[in-house]
């Protein structure tokens, strides 16, 4: 176990490593000196500046330099949103936001879509499974500004129930964290209904039934938890999406979120801010990849952790 | 040992043929019912059902499917709206007609009334125009027809990059499998909407650099998609690919050790005629699965990005970056977020619908 | 005579309706068997044998339809059984044990998990009871160092092991019937012999009545005291196992035998197998289902389906070569 969760997580380290340099080689080919690209500045002030940032020295000592300091949490600063404020400061402020809204929206998809696919398994053929395949097919295939954008027209504009910008109260929460879930719940949903499927057609099922076990038991002890294993995996993904998810969602509800204000750094080119935050959602992203795959292997006793192989 | 079991047990033993022996048919058979059949007589009773071959089965079963045939019905209805639809509209997707902005469905402008009261024929803006005077309908027809070329296109770099990465790993198999599949483990968990979007942000000028001062046709074709598609082409070939090259890889790894592919090779079979006969014809539904259930994906990321402003570049549009124009005017010109929106969901929505009744006619392990 | 029955079939018959269309996999099965009897069904792939057996055990699956006749057992018809009643026969009264028993197993559940359920739910036994009869049950069926087993997961079991323990699960409810669904083809032939040894002393120990379906007619001659021959659906020859081995009446069972490897055949006897392939269920013949693999096929075959004919001492064949008429050994 120790020795598997070590060779993942040197997997894990390297992906990190490896799309820090990326970021940073590409912010460096923009042309001219993208950390300061305000006109207007002097030759001499300039050069100060690119000396200040070790932006004179070669470019792999540059990269050492920021690697350095990124881990010891300094990302730079803001050269244009927020002048010279630090760029750990702005994640630090706005990141609970996005948190907040992304984990109600997670936890949602997960409560409401496993049941939901059992449910449609266990009916399979009926109307209720065909009802909720038709919402969860749909639910796929519509991109997440739609949803978002006709709840807002709906329920903020014609209806006016809900509040349509900011976080002030618990009603704020109800579209963003519905829109930002949807489309995670939906897919939760099929691939329970699927892994479900998948797992009643098993032979152990055949076994459970010839036991003389009742049709509940079968689902919910034998059927359940081998269709889990799949769905567990698709964890990782799915956090994947929330956190780009709600780059739309925080635009489309004002939501002053870490995703609204890389949108908006990026239109700006706020390097500093583009560079901080893909490389600090990306470490959150490989570390929930992690998490994910060391739980799969925990719920799968087929495959014995640290027992060599596999 | 025989003996005892030839004898009849007490009792237990007592089988009752009565019933079955009543379930005779009276039936007295002739003489001649007793000559010996010929073997053309025997084969004659014999109905085999006729053999058909893998992809007339799949057809079958496509076809037998009713959803996916509404979906491909979407799907070539989709294809003439965007590729022939503009033909029969007499506004071009840039063209800014004076006086006609900022109009609803079925309106017209001041200028175009007056024109019809003089007889002439205008012909109408059914979907309404945007607020720069340009017709909504042929906007949404431009966008479709891009958004399609941008699945199939982004489909067909994934199916290029993937298959082939895939099939060497899995044939290599051993360490270069291992490493190559290393590899594709670190690709896979680097965030891909965060490099697409940063790759934007770096391409952006030098691209646009590139495309001012080459002289090249080609680049003046490039230029028009803009630096936001050509990142987002980028992407896939960088990133999108391992998903592909995972199934694929895991496919012939498989195969390779299924009992015909060592049957096959123990009968003396050449290596190429294996990978000819055995693995290629068993791998190409999942090719075609995967690649067909790649463009909607491409088209839903296309139309992401396009949203947050970083797709396509004006004044060409993809329905993404069409939804995105409407977020703006939303409190009073609903339609124009809500159209392009229905018609990029249906769209996706057909695509998988199709994409899973393929999958569903094609994978021999549902056969029956 | 009248002694009493444990399980009456009568003119079974259960079709599953495909999209192509109709498939007779039984087509009117009747036999009987009495407590402690060991009967053998044999049959090639797809005549219908297994479907026959799911049948009783209530487990067919759609679009499988039991469409006639009756399964009486102990005097009550289980096909007019509810769901709940089904629930509470099955793997109490009839159980059942499977082909594979590398996929048979739930990968996730520990091996006294599995055991301990049945009883759990039809005994409403508290653990710790169940799970002291669960051990003793693993004794039973030649499982060492149970203590440890009972915690571990299938795939921990080598196949003979796991088929061990499947049985061990059999007959944990102590049934009255056990259908043995092949369960020695996935195994290993030095396995299969331990594990066919173990299901003959557990059926003297337990007194249990056994149907033992298999294609193997070795297997049968081992275990069996009598043996019905399925082919395409219906039984073609029932009778004692020495009447069916000595003095095979059916066409298809002389060709079952003659393809069967023996330790006492002379040395230029050859196997010879059964021509062509078994029938198509779809598209049934009129006539005897044999009838075009059957090198004694006369034209009456192929037209009029045969009768039962009674060659005594129990032993029953639908062959036409049986009437009157017909010539022998044509």
């Amino acid at each position: 176990m120790i020795k598997y969760c070590a060779k993942r997580l040197v997997v894990a380290a390297a992906t990190v490593l490896l799309i820090a340099t990326i970021t940073f080689l590409l912010m460096n080919a923009v042309p001219g000196s993208p950390f300061l690209s305000e006109r207007g500045q002097s030759p001499q002030v300039i050069a100060k500046l690119e000396a200040k940032y070790g932006m004179d020295k070669p470019l792999i000592i540059q990269l050492k330099n920021y690697l350095v300091s990124f881990a010891q949490g300094d990302m730079g600063v803001s050269i244009k949103m927020q002048k010279n404020r630090e760029v750990s400061g702005i994640i630090a402020e706005k990141f609970p936001v996005s948190v907040r809204v992304g984990v109600i929206a997670l936890i949602w998809a997960v409560i409401v879509g496993i049941p939901l696919g059992c449910l449609a398994a266990y009916n399979r053929g009926k109307w209720i499974d065909s009802l909720l395949r038709i919402v969860t097919t749909a639910g796929v295939a519509v991109p997440g500004f739609v949803i978002a954008t006709v709840l807002l027209v709906i329920f903020g504009v014609v209806l006016k129930v809900l509040p349509t910008t900011g976080l002030d109260s618990w009603k704020n929460y109800i579209m963003p964290c519905f829109s930002l879930g949807f489309y995670p719940m939906c897919y939760t949903a099929k691939l329970t209904r699927s892994s479900m499927l998948d797992a009643i057609n098993q032979d152990y099922i055949r076994t459970a039934r010839a036991k003389g076990l009742s049709t509940s038991k079968i689902i919910f002890k034998h059927a359940l938890r081998n269709s889990l294993i799949p769905v567990v995996t698709y964890i990782g993904p799915l956090t994947a999406y929330v956190i780009t998810g709600g780059f739309v969602v925080e635009t489309v509800f004002s939501i002053p979120g870490l995703g609204k204000y890389f949108v908006q750094s990026i239109m700006n080119k706020d390097y500093p801010i583009i560079m901080g935050t893909t490389i600090f959602l990306s470490i959150l992203l490989v570390f929930m990849m992690f998490v994910v795959d060391i739980v799969y292997k925990l719920i799968d006793p087929r495959i014995q952790l640290g027992k060599g192989g596999e | 040992m025989a003996n005892d079991k030839n004898s009849v047990r007490p009792g237990s033993m007592q089988v009752d043929v009565e019933p079955m022996l009543k379930m005779n048919e009276p039936y007295a058979p002739s003489a001649s019912d007793f000559e010996l059949a010929s073997k053309e007589e025997k084969a004659s009773v014999v109905k085999i059902n006729k053999s058909t071959t893998f992809w007339q089965d799949a057809w079958r079963r496509l076809k037998k499917n009713r959803v996916a045939m509404v979906a491909l019905g979407v799907i070539i209805v989709l294809i003439l709206f965007a590729f022939i639809g503009p033909k029969f509209i007499p506004y071009t997707y840039s063209q800014q007609i004076r006086g006609a902005e900022n109009l609803f469905p079925m309106k017209y402008s001041e200028i175009e009334l007056a024109s019809k009261a003089a007889g002439e024929k205008v012909f109408p803006h059914f979907f309404g125009t945007d607020s720069l005077g340009r017709d909504l309908l042929v906007r949404v027809m431009y966008g479709t027809r891009v958004s399609m070329a941008i699945g199939v296109v982004a489909s067909m770099i994934v199916l290029i990059i993937g298959a082939l990465y895939g099939s060497i790993a899995g044939y290599l198999g051993g360490m270069a499998d291992n490493i190559m599949m290393r590899i594709v483990d670190i690709i896979y968990s680097v965030p891909d909407v965060l490099v697409v979007l940063l790759l934007q942000v770096v391409l952006n000028e030098p691209l646009k650099e590139l495309f001012s001062t080459s002289k090249l046709p080609i680049m003046k074709q490039l230029s028009i998609l803009g630096p936001g598609l050509i990142s987002i082409f980028i992407t896939f070939g960088l990133l999108y690919w391992v998903g592909m090259a995972r199934i694929i890889r895991g496919q012939v790894l498989t195969l390779k050790q299924q009992e015909y592919v060592t049957a096959a090779r123990a009968l003396g079979a050449s290596g190429s005629r294996i990978i000819k006969k055995h693995l290629l014809p068993n791998c190409i539904g999942q090719l075609i699965v995967t690649t067909c259930l790649q463009i909607p994906s491409a088209i839903f990321l296309e139309s992401f990005l396009s949203f947050l402003g970083v797709g396509v570049s004006a004044p060409l549009a993809s329905l993404g970056s069409l939804a995105s124009e409407g977020l703006g005017g939303i409190y009073t010109y609903t339609f124009r977020l809500i159209i392009p929106a229905i018609v990029l969901s249906v769209m996706i929505l057909s695509l998988n619908l199709f994409g899973d009744g393929l999958r569903d006619a094609l994978d021999p392990r549902l056969k029956k | 005579m009248e002694e009493k029955k444990l399980l009456e079939v009568k003119d079974l018959k259960v079709s599953f309706f495909t999209p192509a269309g109709e498939v007779k996999a039984v087509d009117g099965v009747s036999y009987e068997l009495g407590y402690g009897e060991v009967m053998g069904i044999v049959g090639e792939s797809g005549s219908g044998k297994s479907v026959e057996a799911y049948s009783i055990i209530g487990l067919l699956q759609n679009p499988g339809r039991v469409i006639g006749g009756s399964i009486t057992f102990e005097g009550e018809d289980i096909l007019s059984y509810s769901e709940k009643q089904m629930q509470d026969f099955r793997g109490n009264k009839v159980s059942m044990i499977f082909q594979n028993p590398m996929t048979c197993l739930n990968p996730v559940y520990t091996i006294g998990n599995q055991l301990m359920e049945a009883l759990m739910c039809h005994r409403s036994m508290p653990k710790a009871e169940a799970k002291k009869q669960a051990m003793e049950m693993l004794e039973l069926v030649g499982i060492n160092n149970v203590e440890k087993r009972m915690v571990q997961y299938p795939h921990e079991l080598s196949g003979g092991m796991r088929q061990r323990v499947m049985i061990a699960m059999g007959l944990i409810c102590h049934p009255q019937l056990l259908i043995a669904d092949e369960p020695t083809t996935a195994l290993d032939v030095t396995i299969q012999a331990q594990i066919l040894e173990l299901m003959k002393n557990l059926q003297k120990k337990t007194q249990m009545s056994i149907i033992f379906i298999t294609h193997n007619l070795g297997v049968v001659a081992e275990i069996c005291d009598k043996v019905s021959v399925m082919y395409g659906g219906k039984i073609v020859e029932q009778g004692l196992v020495n009447d069916i081995f000595y003095s095979p009446a059916h066409p298809y069972t002389r060709g079952l035998l003659r393809s069967m490897p023996r330790v006492d055949a002379e040395e230029y006897e050859r196997l010879i197998p059964i021509e062509g392939t078994p029938i198509d269920l779809l598209n049934a013949p009129a006539g005897c289902s044999f009838a075009p693999r059957c090198e004694h096929c006369m034209k009456v075959c192929l037209n009029q389906k045969p009768a039962y004919t009674d060659l005594g001492n129990k032993h029953i064949s639908a062959c036409w070569l049986h009437a009157k008429d017909a010539k022998k050994e044509a």
